[in-house]
């Protein structure tokens, strides 16, 4: 009798799913496998005319390949990732390390939290055509740099390649540096102060506990975080497709992955652009299993 | 002897206290500027008009924020539109998400069933997926059920929300005992009802935090309605901004476009002011387990 009754209880974890999984089921997956389908057809307008579909086999994640769009966009993410990484997990680090040290004391603390986590929020797409229109030939930061005498005539941010790349990595930086100092605060605070104690008993100076101590038992978090920026970093889209109007100029050396699958979307190539995101999964998943490993094997 | 050595110690240690405490709070402020700069810059020549801008950038404030407002609002570009839009697709994208994702929890929390272990599995390894490997077969998709240029796209697939599933499961560990569920079943309430009576209000501290994520998620998001909305009053705010972007922005009022900017911008700004508490915490409990 009893038994029976908790089988008729339990029947509602699988009711309890079922909005989840049809909207998961219609909407990402079915998405998906139409995506890794259409990778392999030929598919594309040339003008008016349709192209395809046609089934192609590989011959689209050859052709992204060898005509060199697929290895040059990778790359112009990546070096835009890491310029934007390094100096935001550095900033996180001492941030962290400061907002937990016991005998550091820091007031306003509330403050400064509330206000490195603030651009987070912001709208990628605002914040980066409030940079545009900052960093504008005649805008105020040019206009500012000229009054203080830096200058003699305004500085053309976006017509550098290293000073547009510079440009979408300090927008990446300054919107996910908060966010990261949070999540490492958290792993500092999660480390046993008797080690602190012992450490400072001991004589070992700020640094030494910072290097000796902190840093090798954060390791799990720090690759979390490195690798879920890393996964965020792939899928930069916003900043760049707004700050250079989708061209990834100049000369298209601040192209992202992203900004060109969303140029063959628009321009409905979608064998090209389905290889292109079968190759963003396959990235993404082999991240995503080290992130899940690492997580779990915390758990347990 | 050992006193005196233990004296200069603490002596030492106190001025590179100091020190330290110098330097940390330098590297906020500086931090601080980083974050804020920015936005004040935004503010001031939100403020000001476009002949006054021409003249180069200063410190305060002009008198034509109202101005600037009314004439963007009499422009080509549909601005309050697209704000009402924008809001209208935030605010049900929160609901549906941060309910249905708290019965998602609920459903692996309080019920012992075969598939269990495998949907929380299951769950945990999609979370990553971004939406945009999958766009393609979504446009695709959308196109072939008729639902181009329509908000359902934007709104209903977040009921289907790994991350914030993850979170309430998160918090239901923390402060969710079965026991309570147990009694709601004695005193005859069925399990629906105990769900959307008991369970749903013990949860309002999570659910709040992750309705604020999902509102900010969908407000701020470009790259997905870009691809499905065309009409003009149907776009939202970031649209509206790419827009301004790939308009010849020259031959623009600047006052228009950097109010334009801040509409988007300082909502959520405020919003985050109001309940910043909250938020931050919420980021932790979210991410990481340890």
């Amino acid at each position: 009798m009893k038994k029976s009754k908790v089988v008729s209880y339990n029947k509602w974890g699988y009711i309890f799913l079922i909005p989840f999984i049809v909207i998961y089921l219609l909407f990402q997956m079915v998405p998906l496998v139409s995506t890794i389908y259409n990778s392999f057809f030929e598919n594309y307008r040339s003008g008016l005319t349709q192209i395809g579909p046609n089934f192609v086999g590989i011959e689209n994640y050859k052709t992204i390949i060898t005509n060199g769009d697929l290895p040059t966009y990778f790359m112009n993410t990546m070096i835009m990732w890491i310029m934007g990484f390094i100096p935001q997990i550095i900033l996180s680090l001492l941030l962290g390390a400061w907002f937990t040290d016991p005998s550091l004391r820091l007031k306003f603390q509330g403050f400064f939290k509330t206000v490195i986590y603030l651009p987070n929020l912001i709208m990628a797409s605002a914040f980066s055509m409030l940079f545009f229109t900052l960093f504008a030939d005649g805008g105020p930061i040019n206009s500012m740099l000229m009054q203080m005498g830096f200058i003699s005539e305004p500085y053309q941010f976006m017509s550098h390649v290293w000073s547009v790349r510079t440009l979408i990595a300090s927008m990446n930086c300054i919107m996910w540096f908060g966010n990261t100092t949070i999540l490492l605060m958290a792993g500092m605070l999660g480390i046993d102060p008797s080690l602190f104690e012992a450490a400072q008993v001991d004589g070992a100076t700020a640094g030494q506990v910072f290097f000796k101590i902190t840093l090798p038992l954060l390791r799990p978090i720090l690759i979390f975080v490195m690798v879920t920026s890393l996964i965020g970093g792939l899928q930069m889209f916003d900043v760049p497709q707004i700050l250079t109007n989708g061209t990834g100029d100049p000369m298209r050396s601040s192209m992202t992955l992203i900004m060109y699958l969303n140029k063959h979307l628009y321009n409905k190539n979608y064998g090209l652009g389905g290889a292109l995101s079968v190759f963003m999964f396959v990235i993404t998943a082999i991240l995503s299993f080290i992130v899940f490993k690492f997580t779990n094997s915390e758990e347990v | 002897m050992s006193d005196y050595n233990k004296m200069a110690g603490q002596k030492e240690n106190g001025i590179s206290l100091q020190f330290r405490r110098v330097i940390a709070y330098i590297v906020l402020l500086l931090a601080t500027f980083l974050c804020l700069f920015w936005f004040y810059v935004l503010f001031i020549n939100a403020t000001r008009s476009n002949s006054e801008l021409k003249t180069g950038f200063s410190a305060i404030p002009g008198a034509f924020l109202i101005e600037n407002w009314v004439n963007l609002k009499n422009g080509t570009l549909p601005i309050f539109n697209g704000m009402m839009n924008s809001l209208f697709i935030a605010l049900t994208t929160a609901a549906l998400s941060t309910y249905f994702s708290t019965m998602t929890a609920y459903a692996i929390h309080a019920y012992d069933f075969k598939l269990k272990k495998f949907m929380f599995t299951f769950i945990l390894m999609v979370m990553m997926i971004p939406t945009q490997v999958t766009a393609l077969g979504f446009v695709q998709l959308i196109g072939k059920m008729k639902l181009d240029d329509s908000f359902i796209p934007l709104i209903v697939p977040g009921i289907a929300a790994p991350a914030v599933f993850f979170y309430m499961k998160q918090y239901m560990d923390a402060t969710l005992p079965l026991s309570l569920i147990e009694a709601a079943r004695i005193d005859g309430a069925g399990e629906f009802r105990t769900f959307n009576q008991i369970v749903v209000p013990l949860m309002k501290p999570a659910i709040a935090v992750q309705a604020i994520f999902s509102f900010v998620a969908s407000w701020n998001n470009y790259f997905t309605p870009a691809l499905v909305l065309h009409t003009d009053t149907k776009k939202t705010l970031p649209i509206l901004i790419a827009q301004l972007r790939s308009a010849d922005w020259l031959k623009f009022d600047m006052g228009q476009v950097y109010v334009m900017i801040a509409f988007s911008i300082f909502p959520v700004i405020l919003v985050y002011l109001v309940l910043s508490r909250y938020i931050v915490g919420g980021v932790t409990l979210g991410g990481v387990k340890g």
